[in-house]
């Protein structure tokens, strides 16, 4: 059996999107060390139901670190303190007895609260929508081995697209900038042979959808550190190199009309 | 009576081909006339309504989750199956064709099968084509690794990622159809109903997860792609709202449910440690490519692993099995691991564990190889145990993963509702009664790529002018009226116990008489208990808050009502199938040696059970199945 900790939490509860919200505190004893920070949140649901209460909501699914669902900020910090993990991959052993634990929503602009700890973040989605993808309809693929990748450029590519869409850039940046989402989607595709194509269509697209929904980037680096798939912010970089040469590319060629 | 299977003669090379050939088709101007449901946006769904939209047809996509890229779809580490014979290894589509069917304990069907591996060939392609970052040599020609049940090298890998990285290639297929307005999405909206009229499939009623409100949706076809039901079991690899509740209510609005006793358990996941445990996590199967697997031979040992010397270990896989040793398939490992922990020699806290240990293959490789392959997988098994497995070995436990038994459907794909699809793991068709790995994300985007978009269009021809059911129609507003009384009923019950605990006790239930090993006693006590359960649920749940916002409790309750009736269901099945074949065992029927004995005079076949009404049980309808070209045999790992 593990050993447990008592804690308390202050845990934001909002009824609904355009009710008020505010913090509640909660005494959560006995709370075991291997439990995982989600877990911990159930066993503090299950207290509730006991009593009458209504149980928190909180995002949640694969319970694996990849789906991307969970994310909730863990005292100031998007997904908790440890590097690299997401909320449903942190244990109660990183914690100590006696701790006040503050829980919180992602807070952005672009990710409005539906309910206590869960947010809309739909316009990722519509970042993707906007050209996040290769336009080759099923059935019109050559043999994949044609396409040939170098590993280096394929490794670089997969670092970038390993992104879960959790949304943990936007809320670590203290501008809300959704910059770290659109420049991983970016470069995974921009950096292999089948993007090229459509390479400075997709960045215009994407990076204009994107301001119209999240902040300016002003390079504090909070998205990478609150990243827990650890993507790099040199892919912004890339991104706005991109940005700039795509505004040459897709100019309209001299003889064009309109 | 079931409906003809509609699987073609000939040579099975052919069948698929001269299938197509013999299909009405649509032709590309009228395909926009025709509206399409797809439920569900894992690898099977986005990938089906992606292509359809491609191809001209109206489609409306659903989900519950935030976004369709949060389907289950994006756990599966280990990677996909493509017979491309990239290493020269011998590989063939037929091969791939032998390799499942036999992988699947000869229960599943041969043409389906064939189907499969040569539609694999193109998904490669496909998914090369659309950007996924598959794993490159220096030259930049793919990558292969080798994986269970197999003796090539066929299995495409991105990382530990694979799943994730195709079903972000499916989810942008599909939101580039949602930017051309050939897809509409419908994002948190979960389905509690398939509308029927006249006997067809018309449409769907749907309850919108954030604001409650219950709508209706027609369409000229309905597809289930929503996935498969380990989450009976409570503690399994799926995530948290992996459910059967589309399917089941399919399966009560006239669609038969085959083998539902045809459930996969994976060896090799992290045992739980509490009460507490919500899910528990799989660790790849390529981990028993190296490390060992044991337990002391003694059930009262104190020392540490370590410890221990040689000579107080049982190495029970490689002791049993010399030929094949820790790499068994799946169903073995796992029955072995239960044999041991259930006679007391577990390991841990809990005794519910077995070794599997890296030690010697860090003594022989050194621990940067060791690495280099594991490392992450190292690292994750760290961050959940808090223990080290450099040093200390790891502990395992097989957890529910994959679920064979689904929707009956025919060679197109279509349930027993005519115009009701079922494709990816909601169906039954392709894996039998035991999974390969690397099959299931083949098989989603198999049928969802290349299978459904054109089999969808031998339905749809004739209905060519006439317009989807009005959602005002009667069949519409009844279906509504079902699913407001459901939900309020569970508001209603006001009762003392939380959906979790149920669920919880639910998973025991079905974990100890219908999970690894079954026998006709269990089976029969079980039945009893899941009724006084169920019936303990409906009179004793407590589901706070309302249905007008967002309610993780009520969404729940709803889920677990329906696991209830499948458990039940797996049960029966598990009773009435008296033989051991793949993942289901029957502690009756085995081999002088203890191993599974298939009785294929009497039961090489699907069971399809149709659903009556709650006081009558279901009943059984029976699929023969026939092998031409992969001939039974016993299997033999020794």
């Amino acid at each position: 059996m593990s050993e447990t900790l008592n804690l308390k939490l202050r845990i934001w509860r909002q009824p609904g999107p355009d009710a008020p919200g505010a913090f509640t505190e909660y005494d959560a004893p006995g709370i075991p060390t291997d439990a995982s920070f989600l877990e911990m949140l159930d066993m503090v649901n299950e207290r509730l139901i006991d009593k009458n209460e209504v149980p928190i909501e909180f995002p949640h699914d694969c319970r694996e670190g990849i789906c991307g669902t969970c994310g909730v900020m863990v005292n100031g910090q998007a997904h908790g303190h440890e590097k690299n993990t997401a909320v449903c991959q942190l244990h109660m052993r990183k914690f100590n007895d006696g701790d006040m634990i503050e829980i919180e929503p992602w807070r952005a602009a672009a990710f409005p609260v539906i309910r206590d700890l869960v947010v809309d973040r739909s316009a990722l989605d519509r970042v993707i929508e906007a050209g996040g993808y290769i336009g080759v309809s099923t059935g019109n693929a050559p043999d994949a081995n044609e396409i040939l990748i170098p590993q280096e450029v394929a490794e670089t590519s997969m670092d970038a697209a390993a992104c879960i869409g959790c949304g943990a850039c936007v809320a670590a940046c203290p501008n809300s900038a959704g910059q770290l989402f659109t420049a991983a989607k970016l470069w995974h595709l921009n950096s292999l042979p089948q993007g090229q194509a459509e390479r400075f269509r997709r960045t215009e697209a994407m990076v204009e959808t994107m301001e119209e929904f999240f902040g300016s980037c002003t390079n504090h680096g909070e998205c990478t550190e609150a990243c827990p798939k650890g993507i790099s912010q040199d892919f912004i970089a890339y991104m706005n190199r991109d940005y700039i040469k795509s505004k040459v590319y897709n100019r309209k060629l001299a003889g064009q009309k309109n | 009576m079931l409906p003809d299977s509609k699987v073609p003669e000939g040579p099975i090379e052919d069948r698929w081909d001269d299938h197509k050939f013999k299909m009405k088709l649509v032709n590309p101007a009228n395909k926009r006339k025709f509206k399409v449901i797809v439920v569900g946006t894992g690898l099977a769904g986005a990938s089906a309504a992606a292509t359809m939209g491609e191809l001209g047809y109206e489609v409306e996509a659903f989900t519950f989750h935030d976004t369709p890229r949060r389907a289950h779809s994006i756990s599966a580490q280990g990677g996909i199956n493509g017979a491309k014979n990239y290493q020269n290894d011998g590989d063939s589509i037929y091969r791939l064709f032998y390799d499942t069917v036999k992988g699947g304990d000869f229960r599943s069907r041969e043409a389906n099968v064939h189907r499969l591996a040569q539609v694999s060939v193109d998904i490669i392609d496909q998914c090369a084509a659309q950007g996924v970052p598959f794993a490159r040599e220096y030259a930049g020609v793919l990558s292969n690794r080798s994986f269970g049940g197999a003796q090539v090298s066929r299995t495409f890998y991105a990382r530990g990622q694979t799943g994730q990285q195709l079903l972000l290639g499916a989810y942008q297929a599909m939101m580039r159809q949602v930017k051309t307005g050939k897809v509409k999405l419908h994002t948190r909206m979960e389905m509690l109903d398939v509308v029927i009229k006249d006997g067809h499939a018309v449409g769907i009623v749907c309850r919108n997860l954030t604001t409650g409100e219950i709508s209706s949706h027609s369409a000229h076809a309905v597809v289930l792609a929503t996935g498969g039901y380990g989450n009976v079991f409570y503690l399994s690899t799926n995530a948290m709202s992996c459910n059967v509740t589309a399917a089941w209510r399919a399966h009560r609005r006239g669609a038969y449910f085959a083998n539902p006793s045809f459930t996969q358990i994976h060896p090799t996941c992290i045992p739980a440690s509490d009460e507490f445990q919500s899910k528990l996590t799989l660790m790849s199967e390529s981990l028993r490519n190296d490390g060992r697997i044991w337990v002391p031979r003694n059930r009262d040992e104190t020392r540490r692993a370590q410890d221990i010397p040689e000579s107080d270990r049982n190495y029970f896989l490689e002791e049993k099995y010399p030929a094949f040793g820790n790499l068994v398939p799946r169903d073995v490992a796992s029955r072995n691991a239960k044999t041991v922990v259930d006679a007391g020699f577990g390991v841990g806290p809990l005794k519910n564990g077995v070794y599997l240990d890296f030690a010697d293959a860090i003594a022989r490789s050194g621990r940067e190889t060791i690495e280099a392959k594991y490392g992450n997988l190292f690292e994750m098994y760290e961050r959940i145990t808090g223990e080290d497995p450099y040093s200390v070995p790891m502990r395992i436990y097989p957890a529910s993963h994959y679920t064979m038994g689904g929707l009956w459907v025919d060679y197109n794909l279509m349930t027993t509702i005519p115009g009701l699809y079922a494709t990816g793991e909601a169906n039954f068709s392709d894996h039998g009664a035991n999974r390969l790995g690397a099959s299931a994300l083949m098989q989603g985007l198999a049928d969802g790529y290349f299978v459904l978009p054109y089999t969808i269009g031998d339905y749809l021809a004739d209905k060519l002018n006439t317009d989807p059911v009005d959602t005002g129609d009667d069949a519409f507003t009844q279906a509504e009226a079902d699913v407001r009384d459901r939900i309020k009923a569970f508001l209603e019950i006001k009762g003392t116990k939380s959906p979790d605990y149920f669920h919880r006790e639910l998973g025991k239930l079905v974990w100890d008489h219908i999970g690894m090993a079954r026998n006709k006693n269990g089976l029969e006590k079980a039945i009893g208990e899941i009724r006084a359960l169920r019936e303990e649920f409906h009179n004793d749940v407590r589901v706070l808050g309302t249905a007008e916002t967002l309610n993780q409790s009520l969404e729940k309750a709803g889920r677990i009502a329906d696991f209830f009736e499948l458990a039940e269901l797996m049960a029966h099945d598990a009773l009435d199938r008296q033989e051991s074949c793949g993942a289901h065992f029957r502690e009756e029927h085995v081999l002088d040696d203890g191993e599974a004995k298939r009785d294929d005079v009497n039961f090489q076949n699907v069971s399809a059970w149709e659903w009556h009404d709650h006081d009558t049980r279901q009943s059984k309808h029976v699929e023969q199945l026939e092998f031409e070209y992969v001939i039974p045999s016993t299997r033999s790992y020794k």
